[in-house]
């Protein structure tokens, strides 16, 4: 058990990073990881030594991630997407940053959920392109293609997010309700 | 280009992506950047990428840099699962004792149930809610399952089993902080229970079901043995709050809790 948390301990930001990207809550992307670490820990010892830890935690995340996610659409169970906290922006917010940061949500938000797994370990995580493909158990043909169509749609939203933004005001459902 | 291609293997969008990615051997990265040199489009596609790129990795950065909640710390969970396994044992040896004493007595109980015939309507469901408070709002140990620091997982689970979307009513404008919740058993079905607690330590409840009988009604003030109750139901989903405090006090809560509820329906 000694190995598990040396090798599992330094993944956690890395973890609670992507399953927030992923399902755009924070509450939710905690739950997540810890679902996640709980199935680490018992399957451990199965590991096959050959196993790169990083990725097949990744696998690990990300299974339990693509269960919330159809879950939450099938029940039709509308979890509020965070809001925009002027504190999680990595630079202060301008006006400008501001709206470019809520244009690029908005984005992320709007790719289909198979492009943004593989915008997001690649962009974010530095994640290989053989790893993702191991991690999402997909042929590395299909990680290129999604790559491709998951960056052209975010770039067209950021070169051009006026147009988005006349559609801000979507309803951020739970959280309004005070 | 056939002869630039030729000797070096064709510059193909994927190699773009894995420059910006920083993926490329040496050799390979040294022969895209003489491509991008001569081919200022590509240059240009190249550096859009690499401007998203640093706009997500911004974006996400300080999630990384966050201290790990206490539940997220590994040796916890290895230590955890030593509890829940004991847990488990404890329950099973809770679940036999009980079996062995309840065995005897089962066809009294069933008797008991048909002569009384419940009524399933908002009565029914204030009794229910009185005694669902009378258990948990003072237990020590356990009083919910879900603390109400995971209130997204407290909702999908309750939810679930409800078949209805149960959203936790919010009464912290009220002063009532939410201690948690938990699935529990009624005569008629599941029901979502959530408790509160106040600065000083006074407990109320609200607990949610599903409403056959009754299913619309205006709100009532039930007294549920020493505790006050208001109970209602809008749409098919009943609602009764039970607590400690003084019965207007109650009164006000339950009329926001009912208000946030019917927002959501």
């Amino acid at each position: 058990m000694k190995d598990l948390i040396q090798q599992i301990e330094p993944l956690i930001p890395a973890f609670r990073r992507y399953a927030r990207a992923l399902l755009r809550n924070a509450e939710l992307a905690d739950d997540l990881v810890q679902d996640c670490l709980e199935r680490i820990v018992s399957r451990w010892p199965q590991r096959r030594d050959a196993d790169d830890t990083r990725q097949w935690a990744f696998a690990i995340l990300h299974n339990l991630a693509i269960d919330v996610m159809r879950r939450r659409t099938r029940r039709g169970i509308h979890l509020a997407l965070d809001e925009l906290e002027e504190h999680e922006m990595a630079v202060p917010a301008q006006q400008e940053d501001r709206l470019r940061h809520a244009d690029l949500m908005r984005a992320l938000d709007a790719l289909p959920q198979d492009q943004r797994a593989v915008v997001l370990l690649i962009s974010i995580e530095d994640m290989s392109y053989a790893d993702v493909a191991r991690t999402l158990d997909i042929p590395i043909g299909t990680v290129m293609s999604r790559l491709s169509r998951g960056r052209e749609r975010l770039q067209r939203v950021l070169d051009d997010g006026s147009i988005a933004r006349v559609s801000t005001v979507q309803a951020t459902p739970l959280r309004r309700m005070k | 280009m056939a002869t630039d291609n030729h000797r070096h293997g064709a510059v193909l969008e994927d190699d773009l992506h894995a420059f910006v990615d920083e993926l490329l051997t040496d050799d390979r990265r040294k022969e895209v950047q003489d491509y991008l040199d001569r081919h200022p489009d590509a240059a240009a596609l190249v550096a859009r990428l690499r401007s998203q790129r640093q706009t997500l990795r911004n974006a996400f950065a300080h999630i990384a840099d966050e201290p790990v909640p206490s539940r997220l710390n590994v040796q916890n969970i290895v230590d955890g699962r030593h509890s829940s396994a004991e847990s488990v044992r404890r329950w099973k040896i809770a679940a036999a004792i009980t079996l062995a004493l309840g065995l005897g007595s089962t066809g009294g109980w069933f008797a008991r149930g048909a002569a009384e015939s419940p009524v399933a309507g908002v009565s029914a469901l204030s009794r229910e809610a009185g005694a669902n408070y009378a258990t948990y709002a003072f237990d020590t140990e356990r009083p919910v399952e879900i603390d109400g620091n995971h209130k997204a997982q407290l909702v999908s689970w309750v939810s679930t089993r409800l078949q209805r979307h149960v959203p936790v009513p919010d009464l912290a404008q009220a002063g009532y902080r939410l201690v948690g919740g938990r699935l529990v058993a009624t005569e008629h079905g599941p029901a979502a229970l959530f408790l509160y607690d106040d600065h000083q330590g006074t407990r109320l409840a609200v607990m949610v079901r599903k409403m056959t009988v009754q299913p619309d009604t205006p709100t009532m003030q039930r007294n549920e043995g020493p505790f006050d109750g208001y109970s209602w139901a809008d749409k098919g989903l009943g609602y009764s709050l039970v607590g400690n405090d003084r019965p207007a006090s109650l009164h006000s809560l339950a009329d926001e809790v009912r208000r946030q509820a019917r927002l959501s329906l």
